[in-house]
C-alpha cells in the first residue's frame, strides 16, 4: 500500500510534472533494487551488526548508570531538590551535541559513538525511575510492612515492581533516544554501520542507497520497539489491567 | 495475648496547620474480643488503627502487645485497609501468600494455606485471576484471606465495607463473624456506621472528636451470628446513635460554617436502611 503511494508520487512527480529530477527522488524499484544488492554483498549485514553492537552497549551502559542516578535521586532528597532540574534540563538537549566532548575525550572512534548513545538515554531512563518509585501507592509499601515485609524486601517486592509500568515506558523512550544518537553519531564519525552506509549514499550521490538504509533504519527501530518494549508493556498493562479503557 | 493502649495522645504538625487528633487514649483488648471504634468522620480512629498497627508513631503514651511496646508494623497484627491494598502485579493467589513469603515459608506450604483461606472467603476460583479482574467485595475477602494468613492473634479492620454496596456489606459481616468465631482473632474494627458496629461488637467504643477521645463505651450482648433486621438490634442502635448524634453535631459545627445545624431526633437513614450518621 504504502509503496503504491510512493510509486505514484514518484510517477507524477518526477516523470509528469518532473519537480524532482530522479537523482533525488527515488523510485521505490531502485529502492529495493538497491537493498537487494546492499544485502547480496553482505554490507547491509556488517552495517546493521556494528550498529546493533554499539547500541546494545551504548543501551546497557546507559540503563546502568540511568538506574544508578535514578535510585540515587530518590534515596537522598537534597539531590532532589538539585538536580532533578538539571537531569531535566540535560535530557532536552539532543545527544549529538555531545559528540565534540566524546571526540575530544575519546578521540574519534567506537567510545566516542557509545558515550553519545549512553547520554542520550541515560536521563530519560533516570528520570522514569525516579517517577517512577516516587510514585508508587504508598498504601502498598503500608500494606507489605503490616506484612513483615522491610528494607530491601519492600524493594524487591513492592517498589520495584510497583513502578514496573512507568519504568518500562522510561526505557522504551531512553531506546528511540539511543536510537537516534546511534544514527548521528554514525553519520557524522563511524567508519562502518547504518549511518555510514548512509552517507557512503550521499557521498556517491545515490539517492536509492539512502533512502535504502532510511527504510532499514525505519524498520529496525519499529521491531524493537514494538517487539521488545512493545510487547513487555502491554503484558504489564494488562496484568494490572491499566488496557481497560 | 494482651494489647493495651496507654495515654496515647497524637499531634500532626504541618505547615499550615496544627492538629491535635488524639488525646490521653487508654484501651484494653481481650483476647478474642471483637471490638469496634465508632466515632464521627476526622476523630481519628484511622490515626489509633494506625498508631496499634505501627504505621502510624504515637505523639504521647504506648501501645502494648504482649507486654512489648509496639515500635513498627510487623505481622503480628494483621491490617485491613478501606481499599483493598492488593497489589495489582500479583496474582489472586501470590496476593495471599505475599506474607508466608515475606516470612520464608517453603513454596508448597504457602500454596497450600493460602489455598485454605481463599476457600475460606469463597474464592479459590478467582487463585489465577488478577486483581483488576475482582469485584470490590471480591477485592476485600482476598484482602480478608491475605490478613488471615499472617495468623496473627491480632486483626486491625478500618472501615473495610465502607466502600461496598449494601448487600455485599450484610454477606461479608456474617462471614467475618463465623470467620472470627472459627479462628478466635482479637478483632479492632473501625466503623463510622452504627449499625455494623452492632452487628459485629462485642464492645463498641464511641470516640468523640477535637481532640479524639474515648466518651464512652458499649457492651453488646445480643445472640450471634446478628443480623442486620434483627429487632433488639435496632433498639441498642437507637441507644449509641444518641450518645453519637452529640458528638457528630459538634464535629460539624466546628468544621462547617455557624450556621449549621443537624434538627432534633433526624436519625440519617440512607435509602437501604443502614442507619448511617450522615458523614
Ligand atoms: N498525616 C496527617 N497529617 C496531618 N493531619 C492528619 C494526618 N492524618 C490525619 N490527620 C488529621 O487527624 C484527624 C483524624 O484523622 P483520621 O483519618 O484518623 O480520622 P477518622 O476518624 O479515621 O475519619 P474517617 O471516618 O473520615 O476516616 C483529622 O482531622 C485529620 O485532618
Ligand atoms: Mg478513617
Amino acid at each position: 500500500m504504502l509503496i503504491i503511494v510512493w510509486e505514484l508520487v514518484y510517477k507524477i512527480g518526477v516523470e509528469v510534472l518532473g519537480i524532482w529530477k530522479p537523482y533525488t527522488f527515488p523510485s521505490p524499484f531502485s529502492v529495493i533494487q538497491t537493498l537487494i544488492g546492499l544485502i547480496a554483498d553482505n554490507t547491509l549485514g556488517i552495517a546493521i551488526i556494528a550498529s546493533l553492537k554499539r547500541i546494545i552497549v551504548g543501551y546497557l551502559i546507559s540503563l546502568i548508570i540511568g538506574v544508578v542516578i535514578g535510585l540515587t535521586i530518590v534515596r537522598f532528597k537534597y539531590l532532589d531538590e538539585n538536580f532533578s532540574a538539571l537531569i531535566l534540563g540535560l535530557q532536552t538537549l539532543p545527544s549529538i551535541c555531545w559528540l565534540p566532548f566524546a571526540i575530544l575525550w575519546y578521540g574519534l572512534n567506537e567510545s566516542a559513538i557509545i558515550f553519545v548513545i549512553a547520554v542520550g538515554s541515560t536521563f530519560a531512563i533516570s528520570i522514569a525511575i525516579e517517577s517512577g518509585i516516587k510514585n508508587v501507592n504508598p498504601l502498598y509499601v503500608r500494606a507489605a510492612k503490616t506484612m513483615g515485609a522491610n528494607g530491601l524486601k519492600i524493594y524487591w517486592n513492592v517498589i520495584i515492581p510497583a513502578s514496573l509500568p512507568s519504568v518500562v515506558s522510561g526505557m522504551k523512550q531512553g531506546w528511540s533516544f539511543a536510537w537516534r544518537a546511534l544514527m548521528a553519531g554514525e553519520m557524522l564519525s563511524a567508519t562502518k554501520g547504518l549511518g555510514q552506509v548512509l552517507m557512503v549514499g550521499r557521498d556517491l550521490a545515490d539517492i536509492s542507497q539512502v533512502m535504502a538504509v532510511m527504510v532499514v533504519i525505519i524498520v529496525l527501530g519499529l521491531v524493537v520497539d514494538k517487539l521488545v518494549f512493545g510487547r513487555a508493556e502491554i503484558s504489564i498493562r494488562h496484568r494490572w489491567g491499566l488496557d481497560r479503557t | 495475648m494482651s494489647l493495651i493502649i496507654e495515654a496515647v495522645g497524637k499531634r500532626f504538625i504541618t505547615k499550615h496547620k496544627k492538629t491535635h487528633t488524639l488525646e490521653q487514649i487508654n484501651l484494653e483488648f481481650k483476647k478474642g474480643e471483637f471490638v469496634c471504634l465508632l466515632g464521627p468522620s476526622g476523630c481519628g480512629k484511622s490515626t489509633l488503627l494506625n498508631i496499634i498497627a505501627g504505621l502510624e508513631k504515637a505523639s504521647e503514651g504506648k501501645v502494648l502487645l504482649n507486654g512489648k511496646e509496639v515500635k513498627s508494623a510487623g505481622p503480628d497484627r494483621a491490617v485491613m485497609f478501606q481499599e483493598s491494598a492488593l497489589f495489582p502485579w500479583l496474582r489472586v493467589i501470590d496476593n495471599v501468600e505475599f506474607g508466608m513469603k515475606m516470612a520464608g515459608v517453603s513454596r508448597e506450604e504457602r500454596r497450600e494455606k493460602a489455598l485454605k483461606y481463599l476457600k475460606m472467603v469463597h474464592l479459590t476460583k478467582f487463585q489465577n485471576s488478577f486483581v483488576h479482574e475482582l469485584s470490590g467485595g471480591m477485592k476485600q475477602r482476598v484482602a480478608l484471606a491475605r490478613a488471615l494468613t499472617l495468623d496473627s492473634e491480632v486483626l486491625l479492620m478500618d472501615e473495610p465495607f465502607a466502600a461496598l454496596d449494601s448487600q455485599t456489606k450484610n454477606i461479608l459481616q456474617l462471614e467475618l463473624q463465623r470467620i472470627w468465631w472459627e479462628t478466635k482473632k482479637t478483632i479492632v474494627f473501625v466503623t463510622h456506621n452504627v449499625e455494623e458496629a452492632v452487628i459485629l461488637a462485642d464492645r463498641v467504643i464511641v470516640m468523640s472528636a477535637n481532640p479524639g477521645r474515648v466518651k464512652k463505651e458499649f457492651k453488646i450482648q445480643l445472640a450471634r451470628p446478628r443480623q442486620a433486621d434483627s429487632l433488639d438490634l435496632t433498639y441498642v442502635v437507637a441507644d449509641i446513635m444518641k450518645a453519637l448524634k452529640k458528638e457528630v453535631e459538634k464535629v460539624a459545627k466546628a468544621e462547617y460554617d455557624s450556621d449549621w445545624n443537624i434538627e432534633k431526633d433526624t436519625v440519617l437513614r440512607d435509602a437501604d436502611h443502614s442507619v448511617g450518621i450522615g458523614i
